[in-house]
């Protein structure tokens, strides 16, 4: 079983690491960013897999990586907005 | 009755890492953003979802399990307005 979880946490950061092939590519910052999001919850389920075959403490890393992961992309949007009086 | 936990373990990891591959796959083919949109969440909501619903027969107390649904609603909510956001700040730059 922990021969599973561990290489269901490795499929899970390749197939991440291969949309952020999307970052060099996209053509606007919005899939830049969607790249980046992908990136948070893949690296969140990776920790997730890996936590239950180790320490227990790595579910507090993967709780604060899905709150960096919300709080980068709200700063995206707030960045992006500008002036705009909404 | 271990087995029977880790079978039902096993089919829904593997659902959840087959979400994050076809958002992954998406996120590169799909022609448009919205539709990259798309893929992006179903691998958040349904990916992540599964993984930790997978996760929940291995733990050992009732207190870690809880903890692993913590994770999974905060990621329902923040995946939710994020896309919200995103796709809000998408329409404005291409109208």
């Amino acid at each position: 079983m922990t021969a599973f979880l561990l290489a269901s946490a490795a499929f899970v950061l390749l197939t991440v690491a291969i949309g952020l092939v999307r970052i060099l590519r996209g053509p606007g910052d919005a899939d830049r960013m969607m790249a980046a999001q992908l990136l948070g919850s893949g690296g969140i389920a990776a920790l997730l897999l890996a936590a239950a075959t180790g320490p227990s403490a790595v579910v507090d890393v993967a709780l604060i990586l899905a709150l960096l992961a919300a709080f980068a992309s709200i700063a995206f949007v707030k960045a992006g907005q500008g002036d705009d009086p909404e | 009755m271990r087995t029977v936990l880790d079978i039902v373990s096993i089919v829904l990891i593997c659902g959840g890492v087959f979400f994050f591959l076809a958002g992954a796959i998406g996120l590169l083919r799909f022609p448009d953003t919205m539709t990259r949109l798309h893929a992006l969440t179903k691998a958040d909501n349904l990916g992540i979802g599964l993984v930790v619903f997978g996760l929940l027969p291995q733990m050992d107390s009732v207190l870690s399990g809880l903890k692993l649904l913590v994770v999974w609603v905060l990621l329902l909510w923040s995946s939710a307005t994020v896309s919200q956001l995103i796709a809000r700040a998408a329409r404005r730059g291409t109208s």
